[in-house]
């Protein structure tokens, strides 16, 4: 372990023990929180009890489901827009300035049209995802060189050929911040739609459990969001610093 | 020197640039034959159209006028078989490995994979780049990774081989050696070799022939003969000959250089 990590560590480590320390002690009362031995405690009954495993599946369908529709709509999408000039002028705007919309304003509208199942949940993590992907595509298209493309014409590659095997390839550092920006607007739009009004998931059992004073559920629950996502994180870094440092980019 | 290979008749490029769209008259008329072995040197002053005159050639884009035949046929929009482009960028795939990029152009061979790896190791050895095939180019240097790209090119087996100041990113030693390396190249595959440079020194030791280009619109203005034996190497620059046959390609450049720098004073450029 190199000395950045080992300080990352400390720092988390230190973290824990410091709120222990004030759990213990009383200065943060029970009602508010548990000390972390206890979370991590029912954090492993609750797993163990399988209570919450169709909760964990809803949300991570829902959340795969709509990356990889955010995926594969935002890098056809960015590719398409690459090749038409005045339509990407005229949706820069709404690109640059899309994240300052409240996208969960949409969520009642969506519930009023498709019911209250997985589809609006799905579309609202998608639609914060999307846009991600989009302008990360037209950032790596932007930068693929020239020359790799008269090269790719010179060896006779085919449009698509040209497209998975020399475009998307040079472009997929940039395509790999969409998708890891991707995945967490995935998790936010899944779980942020079950808090607000749904019949399932990490999200809903988080808000049951806040509104029932049931701590021995709700921060558990919240620990385990945390750690996938750092350690989905984690994945899609190491494999970003693979990418990179093969390209000498690190 | 062998049979016609490449032939250019009275071809001319006009762009449309600015706004309004303004035609640009960038090449041509130019009137070439290219025989079968040979090495063919182009230079010309900044902007004179000579990396026009390659893609021209090599089918990446339309003369506006006149024909290019290679092997008798007409270039019509794509580069034909037989055919292998070295540019003066780095193209090597960042993604891939050495033998990987050299490969690429391979697969849409009828080559079964032994075969492959065969012509890419027999390639890797030419270009001695053995050592380094499952390296990525970021962990070579910047004339290992037009070595690769040559590779790449040289794997096809082409008949012509078109190079766009492949060594301009260069220094002058690393340069030589690559010369050296090139021509040792175009002896053992008895390709066609046209080269755009605008190293005079580099085009003397290198070239059978070397075209002198005008300003824009680029012609050809002279065309020298250097009678260099097919044996040589980068010591030929001792020869008695190379200085008196560089001087002569100066004095034509000379004046077009001129021409371009009024131009870019009259327009109030850099050169003020």
């Amino acid at each position: 372990m190199n000395r950045v990590n080992a300080f990352r560590l400390l720092v988390v480590v230190g973290a824990i023990a410091v709120l222990e320390a004030l759990c213990l002690a009383g200065l943060i009362d029970k009602i508010t929180m548990q000390p972390p031995h206890l979370i991590a405690r029912d954090l492993y009954r609750l797993l163990v009890s399988g209570r919450m495993n169709s909760a964990i599946a809803k949300t991570l369908t829902n959340t795969v489901l709509a990356l990889l529709l955010a995926l594969g709509v935002g890098v056809i999408a960015g590719a398409l827009l690459h090749r038409r000039r005045a339509l990407r002028d005229t949706l820069d705007p709404l690109f640059a300035t899309y994240y300052a919309v409240p996208v969960f304003a949409f969520y009642p509208f969506f519930i009023v049209v498709f019911g209250l199942g997985d589809i609006p949940q799905i579309l609202i993590a998608f639609l914060l995802g999307v846009v991600a992907m989009i302008v990360n595509t037209l950032n790596g298209l932007d930068r693929v060189p020239s020359v790799l493309l008269k090269t790719a014409r010179v060896l006779k590659l085919s449009p698509i050929d040209t497209a998975f095997r020399v475009t998307l390839p040079s472009a997929a550092p940039y395509l790999l911040t969409g998708v890891k920006l991707a995945v967490a607007y995935a998790f936010i739009g899944v779980i942020g739609s079950e808090f607000i009004l749904s019949r399932g998931g990490i999200g809903y059992e988080i808000s049951f459990a806040y509104t029932s004073f049931d701590n021995a559920t709700m921060y558990p629950l919240i620990v385990l969001i945390l750690l996938a996502s750092i350690v989905i994180n984690g994945v899609l870094s190491r494999w970003e610093r693979r990418l990179l440092g093969r390209r000498g980019l690190q | 020197m062998g049979s016609e290979h490449v032939r250019l008749s009275n071809v001319s490029k006009t762009f449309r640039t600015g706004t309004p769209p303004q035609p640009l008259h960038a090449l041509g008329p130019i009137d070439l034959e290219l025989s079968r072995g040979e090495f063919f040197a182009v230079v010309g002053p900044s902007g004179c159209g000579k990396s026009t005159l390659l893609d021209v050639i090599a089918g990446l884009t339309p003369a506006t006028e006149g024909a290019v035949l290679f092997e008798g046929r007409p270039i019509a929009g794509e580069a034909p078989d037989g055919m292998g482009v070295v540019f003066q960028e780095d193209a090597s795939f960042a993604w891939l490995t050495v033998a990987e990029n050299v490969a690429f152009g391979l697969r849409r061979s009828n080559l079964d994979r032994d075969e492959r790896a065969t012509r890419v190791h027999n390639v890797l050895n030419l270009v001695g780049l053995s050592d380094f095939a499952t390296s990525y180019p970021a962990q070579l240097s910047g004339g290992m990774r037009q070595r690769v790209c040559i590779a790449r090119t040289l794997v096809m087996e082409p008949r012509l081989i078109l190079l766009d100041e492949p060594f301009g990113a260069l220094d002058q030693q690393t340069r030589l050696l690559m010369g050296d390396e090139l021509l040792r190249m175009w002896r053992q595959t008895g390709a066609t070799v046209f080269l755009i440079t605008h190293a005079l020194d580099e085009a003397t030791m290198l070239a059978d022939r070397i075209g002198v280009m005008s300003a824009r619109p680029g012609r050809l203005t002279d065309v020298v003969e250097t009678r260099w034996p097919r044996e040589r190497d980068s010591r030929i620059i001792e020869h008695s000959e190379f200085g008196a046959i560089t001087a002569r390609l100066w004095k034509t450049l000379r004046e077009e250089s001129l021409k371009t720098i009024g131009r870019a004073r009259e327009s109030g450029g850099p050169l003020r």
